[in-house]
């Protein structure tokens, strides 16, 4: 190991600057700590970046949507002042088989009359349902917020916590704890035919139970992701989705302002190697050619399967923690489509006299567009796209959550023109005989024709279109598998088990490694709570 | 529709008021007749071998007993015995009744009758609904419908034509008036509204918007869902729950009649005795004023129904809070629905009630009066 | 004429007539109903054709608590359990001479499973281990009433400890493997550990035994543990059965049961539970015959007994819903084959146990997709048992062999629906994938009785078919099952009603009757309030 670099000495080092180690890293500096985060990319933000892939035409490119990121982390680090600046997500429309749509509006009576066009039955129960996961959320909320008990430990602080813990379930209610054992442990598929009748709702909603996992929407499991993508949260508002003005990497450029303005240092195109220990003790890290940096703590806010398969010595760790990290599952599922639009789509089922025939209320089309498509007309096209993906191929008609956020934010792209985001499921990281561009360019059209039948105008108004796998994921991102999540969000790697049992809490077995990515508790989404617990964990156990 | 004043009610827009100011609607609902739209109001058709079964096991009023022709007020429970929602039910056949409701019903309805042979249908889109309140509304009704009204009494329903349309004629309303409600289809409803309209000209019939109906209502001590009370089903704590006791609603309760939703609660409520009553108050007008004037002003009152909830004192704590409150323009009185802890929901018992003057809480003395506050013999006569 | 008892059982299966004996051995005085004309539902064994005995539904007893045995001395009254072994073979279709087999012996297993990978043989004792801890862990569970966070008491309390205790002894690793492994999917864990197809299928088509679930959904682990409660370590994959076949656990009970002075009527169907001012008075019959008891027991699932039993105008709405809610859903299908001789594999030994059909997770993925979609699987996964061979006491007369076998998938919920044609549909598919593992049997059938889940559901009264009484999973175990109004085995709002039988926490129905017969006991003798008043309002 050559030590021909830089010597400067830091109190932490973070490694990787996306999301999570950019907020770590500020609550660090805030703390007064001095601290340095290098990234190995060219730009801050990891997954949450925005980058002009096509001149003129700015893509959200990974990650394209915030509503998880949590209000308290707004607050302390001030992030509006550095930037951030959420706007709404208003709408969901759905298009069915038959060329009827389900919309979901901001206004709650407006989507009210519309879903009792459907059902009246449904309508009157997504109230309560709405109730029930008011709950859910209410319940799971502080949880987030709440460094993980450790269930085997006989420590009086640990037997406290377990004890506020089962408070907290208890102070539920008796219905409310069921409805929340079922929720943790059900199909979204089951849990959704619990409340409603009509299909293209519960395809709709059961598809934001399988985002970036690798289960169908009737496998058990599902409903969990159901309540975590529920928990959407703008200034204290649950259920709200939006946009960052101009992509989401202006969220990560907030965040590394703020954490900036408190005199961290944020390095880029500095990708480090691997983790200095000495004496069974992370004193810093390798980066690039050859400089090292030493600090007190080292901060990973890489995936667990990255930072402990590839930057630490397979030697310095424990075997049951390297079978627990190997078993890790971080199976990428998911892709992303960006267009680059000359003009608007046009959803055939929004036309107007497509509405009219179907009894709908008339709306702008400039209105649904500000809000996002989703193409999951029934549940037998979600499972069916799931069904694919468990036998080794790309769906062939995926379900695809379609944003344009250019109708937000005009300055995305060329004025009268649009930038287009498609998410689409499932798209294997794993699959029959492995990526290629043949196969991504397959999967980009299977993407396309998919939308085209809901927009046929689609395939004429490209300009551009960046198509990413998960291997593409991986491959620029680092995420392992190209998992959006970090590894995926299954009852059995959440909470004390995240990433793995015994190691809940940010630390790891080296001393003074600690972690803060998606990949720990509570994990998942633009949420920053990983990359604050870790500092304040860190900061509560600072070493002398 | 001059002053464009609208509100939300079960995800449509109803006029607030149709003039500028909702007085002389209140007035014509005392003085003369005030036509309402209550269309948005939830109605099911209840019918089938089970209608009347599965009826009585949902409200706590004897359905049974409740004859062809016949409406009966009524509230209906969870198994806590705590109220999801009331409403009127209509026995329009032997096995046929519509409920109307607040909030919608169908999935309790369909929860409640399975197993059995009913026939559910929502047909809030499909059934409009009128309501004709104030002493004149019979004679112009009788007009518009071209017959005698004089044998329908209070709480009963008949079948009737106006201008060719059918209708059904409730002797029913939100007011504690001489007033009547009109069931018809749906696209009837301008027609009948219009003909109304022709036949009460005469008689100084004024379209009435929800501020009018508001202050009626707390006049007639009705209460409102959501200001009054919250559905059981919607509590977010135990706190928010009420059961039929707790809003004075007891009367409804038939404890005898078999097995229904709440029974057992409900007699274990009754035998233990009850928590909280819904009882009127009115604010002594002299001590209200005494408040103003410590502060130099002259007593001043919106002129609309106040929906925030208000704290009500006694001993030195709180000891209840008030839901609704108006000042009565015929009745002359500050007045209020409240709920209150039993020991205080004496009639006659003197509180406090808080207001606010100049941006400080001030307590003004109350007492608490039998519901309605006003009741006019007109109504059943 | 009205007669009266104490108890009236409804249902004469295994946890109906456990619960009967062991009330009658309280001192109860207990009328058990049954309506077919057979004792035992769905452990019943009985003549296909005359002088071949067959398991007539399910082929395997699941656990059968030693303290039930013991308490109602069953074995004084004939029983003998009998283990499987080898616990199971796998069948590869297409390719008879390959079997693996699983013995009781873990050692023995690992040295079998040598000659195909070095790996799966070294993974095989820490596995078969590891299947004994965790489903230890489910076993200590399963001995107490289901523990809630709300439930008040001493025998919450009792629960509560006894599970503390056994969590203790599992250990910190223990504890942690337990609660990641609960929620996976057998393919996950088996993929964790091993890297044979066809051990995978063997194992994994455990898993998904009795549910309509694949092998790659969630919570399958915990099933694929659930069926390991009380089997020796080691056993992977065992089975339990009696000498003359499941019934004669029934049969046993039914002695010890009459024993303690239990009658029983058969051939009688239950109308409706009589209920009377929220409480019960007893049952109508279908003649229009009224029996007369303080108290009535329902062994049925948790739908028919509220749906089907109840005036609606007696269940709350709310429990109404729960029960609709509860996901039966079965998509097991039972076929009974009469052969006239013996089945033509070379190795008769492995027909000591279980032959099974899953040749890979894939495999049994792919089967369950149909179903998944609402189709019978195209291949279907079968667990065969010859039960001659292990129990001389089962041989056929006139060299007559009968073959039981679980079939899957063939889902209740059928797109096409079930009738004369898709029943022939599902005995040629069945027959099929038989033949493909064992050439030349279908030759040799000369009988052939098929049961769809809608036959069963008929015939034996299990709602859709479940032979669980309801699915488990995760969510429809412990304090929620059947449902968590009812997880106490007793109705809160109409007292003196109770249910039992597998649909109950644990699901299994003589561990259930233990549980079941303990809190009718306790409520008889008045310790605990029928039913929790309801919460005070308080102050806003």
């Amino acid at each position: 190991m050559t030590t021909n670099g830089s010597r400067t000495r830091y109190d932490a080092i973070i490694i990787g600057g996306g999301h999570n180690g950019l907020v770590c890293a500020a609550y660090l500096a805030r703390a007064g700590k001095k601290v340095l985060v290098c990234e190995k990319r060219h730009l801050v933000g990891g997954a949450a970046v925005t980058e002009e892939i096509h001149k003129g035409f700015k893509f959200s490119e990974f990650s394209y949507v915030v509503s998880l990121l949590r209000p308290e982390i707004i607050r302390e680090l001030d992030l509006p002042r550095h930037g951030l600046q959420i706007l709404p997500l208003e709408s969901t429309v759905t298009p069915m088989p038959n060329g009827n749509y389900l919309a979901a509006w901001g206004d709650h009576d407006e989507s009210q009359r519309e879903l009792y066009r459907h059902s009246p039955l449904d309508a009157e129960r997504y109230d309560d349902f709405g109730i029930m996961m008011h709950h859910m959320a209410h319940a799971v909320k502080p949880i987030l917020a709440m460094l993980p008990p450790d269930p085997t430990s006989l420590s009086p602080r640990e037997l406290v916590a377990l004890a506020r813990f089962g408070g907290h379930m208890r102070s539920l209610g008796e219905e409310r704890f069921y409805a929340l054992h079922k929720l943790m442990t059900m199909s979204s598929a089951d849990y959704l035919d619990e409340w409603f009748e009509s299909d293209v709702l519960k395809a709709t909603k059961s598809a934001s139970g399988i985002i970036g996992t690798f289960l169908g929407p009737r496998s058990p499991g599902s409903a969990y992701v159901l309540l975590h993508h529920y928990m959407g949260e703008i200034d204290g508002a649950f259920r709200a989705w939006g946009f960052q003005k101009g992509g989401t990497g202006g969220v990560s450029e907030a965040i590394a302002g703020a954490a900036r303005a408190f005199g961290a240092e944020v390095k880029v195109e500095a990708p480090v190697t691997n983790v200095i220990i000495k004496n069974g003790r992370a004193v810093g890290v390798a980066v690039g050619a050859g400089d090292e940096y030493y600090a007190d703590v080292v901060v990973s806010g890489l995936d667990p399967k990255r930072t402990f398969l590839g930057l630490v010595e397979e030697k310095a760790l424990p075997g049951d923690f390297l079978t627990s990290i190997r078993r890790f599952k971080a199976r990428g599922s998911s892709g992303k489509v960006n267009l680059a639009l000359s003009e608007l789509p046009r959803f055939t089922c929004m036309e107007p006299e497509n509405i009219a025939r179907w009894g709908g209320v008339q709306i702008p089309a400039a209105r649904y567009l500000r809000g996002a498509v989703s193409v999951s007309p029934t549940m037998e096209y979600v499972e069916t796209a799931y069904d694919d993906a468990k036998h080794g191929a790309f769906s062939r008609r995926p379900y695809m959550d379609v944003v344009i956020p250019s109708m937000i934010d005009p300055s995305m792209a060329p004025p009268g023109q649009h930038v287009m985001s498609i998410f689409c499921q499932y798209a294997p990281f794993n699959i029959t005989g492995g990526w290629d561009d043949a196969k991504r360019e397959a999967f980009g059209d299977a993407v396309i024709n998919a939308l085209a039948v809901f927009a046929p105008n689609i395939k004429q108004a490209i300009i551009a279109r960046q198509v990413l796998t998960p291997a593409d994921i991986e491959r620029i991102t680092g995420l392992t598998e190209g998992n959006i999540f970090q590894g995926e969000l299954a009852l059995d790697q959440l909470f004390f088990l995240r990433p793995a049992a015994g190691y809940a809490k940010y630390r790891s077995p080296i001393e003074r490694l600690y972690q803060c990515g998606s990949g720990t508790h509570p994990g998942g989404g633009i949420m920053g709570a990983s990359g604050r617990l870790a500092a304040l964990t860190m900061l509560g156990d600072w070493p002398a | 529709m001059e002053a464009q004043q609208w509100r939300r009610w079960s995800g449509f827009l109803v006029a607030s008021a149709y003039e500028m100011s909702h007085e002389r609607e209140y007035h014509a609902i005392r003085s003369s007749a005030a036509l309402f739209d209550v269309s948005p109001l939830k109605k099911y058709h209840v019918s089938g071998r089970d209608a009347t079964r599965m009826l009585d096991r949902v409200v706590t009023r004897n359905v049974a007993a409740c004859q062809p022709c016949q409406v009966l007020y009524t509230p209906w429970c969870d198994s806590r015995g705590k109220v999801v929602d009331d409403g009127t039910l209509h026995r329009l056949g032997e096995e046929q009744y519509r409920l109307t409701s607040a909030e919608p019903n169908l999935a309790w309805l369909h929860d409640n009758a399975r197993g059995m042979q009913v026939d559910l249908e929502d047909a809030s889109d499909s059934v409009a609904a009128l309501s004709l309140q104030g002493p004149l509304s019979r004679t112009i009704l009788e007009h518009a419908a071209q017959r005698d009204l004089a044998g329908l009494k209070y709480f009963r329903l008949t079948n009737a034509t106006i201008g060719g349309a059918s209708i059904a004629i409730s002797r029913t309303g939100y007011t504690g008036d001489l007033g009547y409600e009109v069931w018809m289809e749906a696209a009837d409803a301008l027609a009948v509204w219009d003909a109304l309209m022709h036949s009460g000209a005469p008689y100084g019939i004024t379209p009435a918007g929800m501020l009018a109906l508001d202050i009626a209502r707390i006049e007639a001590g009705l209460i409102l869902l959501d200001v009054d009370y919250v559905s059981a089903r919607k509590a977010l704590i135990p706190a928010q729950l009420s059961s039929p006791f707790e809003l004075s609603l007891g009367w409804t309760v038939k404890l005898d009649k078999g097995s229904f939703n709440g029974a057992h609660a409900l007699r274990a409520e009754y035998a233990k005795g009850v928590d909280w009553k819904l009882v009127g108050l009115e604010i002594e007008w002299p001590s209200f004023e005494r408040v103003f004037e410590s502060l130099g002003l002259a007593p001043r009152l919106s002129a609309t129904a106040s929906r925030v909830s208000v704290p009500v004192y006694a001993d030195g704590r709180q000891i209840g809070y008030a839901t609704s409150s108006t000042w009565s323009p015929l009745l002359k009185r500050f007045i209020a629905l409240a709920h209150l802890e039993a020991p205080f929901a004496a009639h006659g018992r003197g509180v406090e009630f808080e207001i606010t003057v100049e941006h400080r809480r001030h307590r003004a003395e109350a007492r608490v009066r039998k519901l309605p506050f006003y009741d006019p013999p007109r109504k059943r006569a | 004429m009205t007669q009266r008892y104490d108890v009236i059982v409804i249902g004469g299966g295994v946890g109906g007539l456990a619960t009967a004996a062991l009330l009658g051995k309280r001192g109860m005085d207990v009328h058990v109903v049954e309506a077919r004309e057979h004792l035992g539902g769905l452990t019943s064994t009985e003549d296909i054709v005359p002088g071949v005995p067959c398991d007539t539904v399910d082929h395997e007893l699941g656990w059968v608590p030693p303290a039930l045995v013991a308490e109602l001395g069953l074995d004084r009254h004939g029983l003998q359990l009998l283990y499987c072994d080898p616990c199971a073979t796998a069948l590869v279709p297409s390719a008879p001479s390959e079997s693996i087999a699983l013995y009781p012996d873990a050692q023995r297993t690992a040295g079998a499973l040598g000659r195909y990978s070095t790996n799966d043989a070294a993974a095989w004792p820490a596995f078969a281990l590891r299947v004994a801890q965790l489903s230890g862990f489910l076993r200590a569970l399963y001995e107490v009433p289901a523990p809630s966070l709300f439930a008040s008491g001493a025998g919450n309390l009792v629960s509560m400890l006894a599970l503390g205790r056994k969590a203790r002894s599992l250990g910190r690793n223990g504890i942690f493997d337990l609660l990641r492994t609960l929620p996976m999917s057998i393919a996950d864990v088996l993929d964790e550990s091993f890297e044979n197809t066809t051990l995978k299928g063997l194992l994994g088509a455990r898993a998904v035994s009795r549910i309509l679930q694949g092998p790659r959904s969630g919570a399958t682990a915990f099933l694929f543990l659930h069926y390991h409660v009380g089997l020796p370590s080691g056993a992977v994959r065992g089975m339990l059965t009696a000498r003359g076949g499941v019934g004669a656990l029934a049969g046993a009970m039914i002695g010890a049961a009459k024993a303690h002075g239990v009658s029983f009527r058969t051939g009688a169907t239950v109308a409706r539970i009589d209920v009377k001012n929220e409480r019960t008075r007893g049952v109508t019959l279908e003649s229009g015959e009224e029996i007369v008891a303080d108290r009535v027991v329902s062994s049925l699932d948790a739908r028919h007994t509220i749906y089907d039993l109840i005036d609606p105008v007696h269940v709350e709405p709310e429990l109404s819903r729960a029960i609709g809610h509860v996901r039966m859903r079965g998509a097991t299908a039972k076929v009974n084959l009469v052969l006239d001789g013996a089945v033509p594999l070379p190795n008769v030994d492995a027909l000591r146990g279980p032959l099974v059909v899953a040749p890979s997770i894939s495999a049994l993925e792919r089967a369950f997709d149909n179903a998944k979609h609402g189709t019978m699987s195209d291949a279907m996964t079968l667990e065969v048992r010859v039960p001659g061979v292990l129990d001389p006491s089962m041989e056929g007369k006139g060299g007559r062999v009968a073959v039981s076998v679980l079939a899957q998938w063939a889902p209740y919920g059928l797109k096409s629906g079930w009738d004369a044609a898709s029943r022939g549909v599902l005995g040629d598919r069945v027959l099929a994938a038989l033949e493909s593992a064992i050439p030349g049997i279908t030759n040799r059938v000369v009988h052939r009785e098929i049961l769809s889940p809608r036959d069963i559901e008929e015939r034996f009264g299990a709602s859709e078919g479940s032979l669980t009484h309801g699915e488990l999973a995760l969510d429809q175990i412990l304090f929620m099952r059947p449902v968590p109004a009812l997880s106490r085995y007793r109705s809160a709002s109409i007292e003196g009603l109770y249910v039992c039988g597998r649909g109950c926490h644990p699901g299994m129905p003589a561990a259930a009757a233990m549980l079941a017969a303990r809190e009718i006991v306790r409520s008889a003798r008045g310790r605990e309030p029928a039913a929790t008043p309801p919460p005070a309002p308080q102050v806003a």
